[in-house]
């Protein structure tokens, strides 16, 4: 309670509604998702998305009114909210080794002569049999040259911000905003050519899980920095103070990094000396 | 501690009651907590409703047991579905897998998790380390709240359809493909699926918020070194939670993905590994194991060393042992695999790696005996369970040692001697510390004391009960029973009703145990800022009993050299 006298840097928080309510809400967005996947109502799923989205929200928008009112973000604060980032991605790291696992799984096993069911789907060779692969130094390169120049364009917004800039800050979060879009666009252009398919083959299921939730993790980062650009031109940040855009910058940069690796392991190595669709 | 700390923390403490009246009240106080008190309490409540839950099911798997043939699922199944004769039999077989895999789900994820990581981590490691309070209040109150649902998903699962014609999920806790994707079309799977996404955001987001608080808001003068045997288990598991929890996310997230939208992760029909799944879950799996220990550890440390008046011994490789047993715990999984194929290498490679653990282990066992060694010991209720606690884990330790080797385990695997070891190391292992920090903590927490006589006896008739329940598995399992299943040849009749005999005393026990804490509620018998002594020198004991709303507004000082 801030009604307390306290002689300590702490942020002493303020009983909130937004725990219980994301709760209900996930609880109704999980049962919705049962029974969407049963096919009786898709209905159900969405309410509770709904309620989880609009909680986001509130929750985050209370954090930025507790970070503009200059005495609850004391810098003991701040670094524990750099803790719990770097955490939070740390998190999300082995999030993305369970899906390297199973690629690698894959990739290294297929012939595996115990696993005699296997091969015989798959043929026993890489790529499995009735799978052609992407050209990797075709769409997907252009998309990791995307990804890594909005890696610079990120920096140079981060880089104004620190000079107080603001046309640069803008700018710079305005491309790398444009780039992010740019980048989920062409990956839907790739998906579209793909010449396997998600169900019924094990490259499939590998590939679009793999890439389909770092795509979905290029959204959030996407949103994330659209955010910091609207709070950049309401003047909430300054070059001394603005971990909310520091944090959408390491998670741009983590979602870089991934793709880095999705881009070497999946798409150029899995497809070293094999033929191609393209 | 040094004394300074006492008088300060004393001096905050009662300054405070005269700002009591800005407390939330009535359901806001608990519904939007922002409290690590009052989030704690709910986990231990939360914990309570659970665990009598997972109990009573195992319960009907005691009685199933009790004797040969089937007894009582038939039934139940009648009841349940309106079947008849040899149909209500085939999904009584059902049912009694139901109940197996029910049990282990809420035992693990919804009794032993939320009492130590929930309970005890988030009520005392922010007192042990002189902080006011978490990191982020309202991510420890989500970490919380998530639990309920979680824990309604998995119950709901076990009255939706399973396998065809047939209501709940029966793969067990470990949910292997093919029986969890093809051999259960049915929705249940679904529900626990989900069930175990809910469990593992919330025990993510309990270990940011944990994790956080112990390395930034630790006292002045309380470095790492000093810092309590207890927040240093909390600081690793919840180390161990972040990492190992977000795998099993991906694992059961492609299990979603088989079973409704086509993919084949685990088929092999399309190319799939069903020993994928086994990889990533144990990959998970095993960490979980140590998740639900390493609390249990640091809790059993403070009541050895406060009831023996006396500092533990060996401190720091106390500490750096559950580092070691955190590290090691990560690159040990396939030991659960060895009779899947793996290669002999991989197997030599596991039997090694696993051994290791008893090396760390063993620090902490003699660790403990040496600091009763010597020491003033009073044999209070705390002081019965962490020993208790020390003896009963090392028969699981010594099993575990056994089941480590890949040649023994290629008789052992999937035998009562599995069941019975693991029960040996987490229901007589932890959740013994979960009773022995229960005891220990009870007066601060609620500001009473247990009837000493009550509590004492709820220890010997547990420790009689579960002795008589799990010992005999041994036997069972060297002799060949195989685990999950609703009968077994008459040969294994004996120890099989001596087991169902140790649940009834067990059960005898549980109603000590809720006599004993109506009792201490009523008769209101004031415990004081520290009812054990000298030998209880953390911080949380300079505080009154119960702790003021919020501790610490002046931050202790931590001067002493003293360490623990």
């Amino acid at each position: 309670m801030a009604a307390i006298e306290k002689n300590h840097d702490y942020h002493m928080v303020e009983p909130s509604p937004w725990p219980f309510v994301i709760s209900v809400s996930v609880f109704v967005m999980m049962i919705g998702a049962i029974a969407w996947m049963q096919d009786w109502t898709p209905w159900l799923f969405f309410i509770g998305l709904a309620g989880v989205l609009y909680t986001f929200y509130a929750w985050w928008a209370d954090v930025v009114k507790e970070a503009n009112n200059g005495v609850d973000h004391t810098p003991v604060v701040q670094m524990h909210h750099r803790y719990g980032m770097m955490l939070f991605i740390a998190s999300e790291v082995m999030f993305f080794v369970a899906w390297f696992w199973a690629y690698f799984d894959g990739f290294f096993r297929l012939d595996d002569i115990e696993q005699y069911a296997r091969v015989a789907a798959t043929g026993g060779h890489w790529p499995p049999m009735g799978v052609e692969l992407f050209d990797p130094f075709h769409l997907p390169l252009f998309n990791t040259l995307i990804l890594l120049t909005s890696g610079t364009t990120v920096t140079w917004a981060h880089h104004a911000l620190l000079e107080n800039d603001r046309q640069g800050l803008r700018w710079g979060l305005v491309l790398t905003v444009a780039l992010g879009i740019l980048f989920s666009f062409v990956q839907y252009l790739e998906y579209s050519h793909a010449a396997f398919s998600f169900s019924g083959n094990y490259y499939g299921a590998t590939f679009f899980m793999a890439t389909g939730f770092h795509g979905f993790h290029v959204l959030i980062g996407t949103i994330f920095l659209a955010v910091c650009l609207i709070r950049a031109e309401m003047g909430q940040f300054t070059p001394e103070r603005h971990l909310g855009f520091e944090f959408a910058a390491w998670y741009w940069h983590f979602v870089d990094v991934v793709w880095l690796f999705l881009f070497a392991s999946v798409y150029v190595w899995g497809a070293w000396g094999v033929p191609l669709s393209h | 501690m040094a004394n300074t700390a006492n008088l300060e923390a004393h001096a905050t403490g009662h300054d405070q009651a005269s700002h009591d009246h800005h407390t939330p009240t009535g359901w806001r106080r608990w519904v939007y907590s922002t409290n690590h008190k009052d989030i704690g309490i709910m986990y231990l409540v939360f914990s309570i409703v659970a665990g009598v839950i997972g109990g009573l099911l195992s319960g009907a798997m005691r009685m199933e047991l009790q004797e040969p043939g089937i007894q009582i699922f038939h039934g139940l199944a009648a009841m349940s579905y309106g079947l008849e004769g040899d149909a209500a039999l085939d999904a009584g077989k059902h049912m009694f897998n139901v109940f197996v895999s029910a049990h282990a789900l809420i035992m693990v994820f919804f009794t032993v998790m939320p009492a130590t990581m929930g309970g005890f981590a988030n009520y005392f490691a922010p007192l042990m380390i002189g902080a006011p309070d978490t990191a982020f209040p309202r991510i420890n109150n989500v970490a919380f709240w998530l639990l309920p649902p979680a824990l309604l998903l998995t119950v709901m699962s076990m009255f939706f359809e399973g396998p065809a014609g047939a209501l709940g999920f029966g793969g067990g806790w470990t949910a292997y493909p093919p029986l969890s994707t093809t051999g259960h079309p049915g929705p249940a799977t679904d529900f626990v699926i989900f069930s175990l996404h809910v469990a593992g955001v919330s025990s993510i987001l309990g270990a940011i918020n944990l994790i956080t608080t112990i390395l930034n808001m630790r006292a002045p003068g309380m470095t790492l070194h000093k810092m309590p045997l207890f927040a240093w288990s909390v600081l690793v598991t919840a180390f161990l939670l972040l990492l190992a929890l977000p795998v099993l996310a991906g694992a059961i997230t492609m299990m979603l993905t088989d079973r409704n939208f086509g993919t084949t992760f685990f088929n092999p029909d399309g190319g799939g590994d069903p020993v994928l799944y086994q990889h990533l879950f144990w990959f998970f799996g095993h960490p979980e194991v140590y998740i639900m220990i390493l609390p249990g550890f640091g809790i059993v440390s403070h009541i050895v060393a406060t009831f023996s008046r006396k500092p533990v011994f060996g401190y720091m490789a106390m500490a750096y042992a559950m580092v070691a047993i955190g590290f090691v715990g990560f690159v040990v999984w396939a030991h659960h695999m060895y009779t899947t194929g793996l290669s002999l290498d991989v197997q030599r490679y596991f039997v090694a790696a696993t051994m290791v653990i008893a090396v760390p282990t063993g620090v902490k066992i003699f660790s403990w005996i040496a600091t009763m060694w010597g020491g003033s010991i009073t044999f209070r209720i705390p002081m019965l369970w962490a020993i208790g606690f020390i003896f009963l884990f090392t028969v699981g330790g010594v099993t575990g040692v056994v089941l480590a080797n890949a040649g023994a385990d290629r008789a052992l695997h999937d035998t009562y001697y599995v069941v019975a070891h693991f029960h040996y190391v987490l229901s007589l292992g932890a959740v013994f510390s979960i009773f022995a920090g229960w005891y220990y903590w009870y007066p601060k927490m609620f500001g009473y004391m247990y009837n000493e006589f009550l509590g004492k006896l709820h220890f010997w008739v547990m420790f009689a009960g579960v002795n008589l329940i799990f010992f005999p598995q041994h036997f069972l399992g060297l002799a060949g029973m195989p685990r999950r299943y609703i009968d077994y040849p008459d040969a294994f009749a004996l120890w099989n009703r001596v087991s169902s005999i140790g649940y009834y005393v067990t059960f005898v026990a549980m109603i000590i145990f809720f006599y004993a804490t109506w009792e201490a509620s009523r008769k209101k018998r004031p415990a004081g800022d520290n009812p054990w002594g000298d030998g209880a020198t953390t911080l949380e004991w300079t505080l009154s009993s119960p702790p003021p709303f919020h501790q610490f507004s002046t931050l202790p000082k931590i001067e002493s050299k003293d360490a623990h």
